[in-house]
């Protein structure tokens, strides 16, 4: 299948600063080998040294999160965009009366697509002051 | 490497950080790259918009942050719209350092600027920016600039 995988922005300079790789896959799995094949200087930002994608780092088919599908295994189709979106994250190793102990990271509202809306806080534009 | 902030901008993290407190507080850096030159010295990148976005994370607010993808793709479509880039992200260490932890670092990708402000008793201190290294090894100082 002809799918196109889209980088993001801080990892195009290990993409050979394409915006997008073209790959020939049957998975999701097989969509990122190939694009790790083609640019092995991704692989360290998106896996860790066991293998597994990152833990901040989240896969689209389409308009859909592989973790509600069936994650690398999701099967693909000729044209499907496959998107790489992290979620950030971070803080001190302070601890303070609350546990700080890391569970693995789930979204609050446990979104599953690509949302539409609009952004719901205020942004503080100095340039237009 | 350096990073401008204008006043405002510095204004705006340094009140949504004492707002905040004692929880981290998180937001988007928009803006764009003035000077290309990466993690060298001739990088100059010029924020001129935040946007402040919710910690998610409810279960230990106080020592750990999180912005999900939708948020992320929520700050990329702001940006767009202004015809900005998001070039990073800041959030607040209260009562802590204005420094990168362990866990900052695994949680990071190269490129993004990452300012961490400092807030201590609801008093806004210190702010840094840094920027992760190509090989993940470790975080580079960038300077920011206030203008």
């Amino acid at each position: 299948m002809a799918v196109k995988v889209m980088i993001p922005t801080p990892l195009r300079s290990y993409a050979g600063k394409h915006d997008h790789v073209d790959v020939a896959a049957k998975t999701v799995g097989e969509a990122l080998s190939s694009l790790i094949a083609q640019h092995g200087d991704l692989r360290r930002h998106l896996y860790q040294d066991d293998g597994r994608l990152r833990s901040f780092v989240n896969v689209y088919v389409n308009d859909d999160d592989i973790r509600y599908l069936q994650k690398e295994a999701t099967p693909l189709r000729d044209g499907d965009t496959v998107s790489i979106v992290p979620s950030i994250a971070g803080g001190t190793n302070h601890c303070h009366s609350e546990p700080s102990e890391e569970p693995a990271f789930v979204a609050k509202d446990g979104g599953k697509r690509i949302p539409r809306a609009n952004p719901a806080l205020g942004m503080t534009n100095a340039a237009e002051r | 490497m350096r990073l401008r902030l204008l006043t405002d901008v510095r204004q705006a993290i340094r009140e949504h950080g004492a707002h905040g407190y004692p929880h981290e507080v998180c937001g988007a850096l928009l803006g764009r790259e003035v000077a290309a030159g990466g993690n060298g010295l001739a990088g100059l990148r010029e924020v001129t918009a935040v946007l402040p976005l919710e910690n998610r994370r409810d279960d230990s607010p106080r020592n750990r942050f999180s912005v999900t993808a939708e948020d992320v793709l929520r700050a990329e479509r702001a940006a767009d719209e202004r015809s900005l880039e998001l070039l990073g992200w800041y959030h607040s260490h209260p009562d802590h350092p204005a420094r990168p932890s362990e866990f900052d670092r695994e949680h990071a990708w190269p490129w993004y600027s990452y300012v961490i402000l400092s807030v201590a008793q609801r008093e806004p201190g210190e702010m840094t920016s840094w920027r992760l290294a190509d090989d993940r090894s470790g975080y580079a100082l960038e300077c920011i600039e206030v203008a």
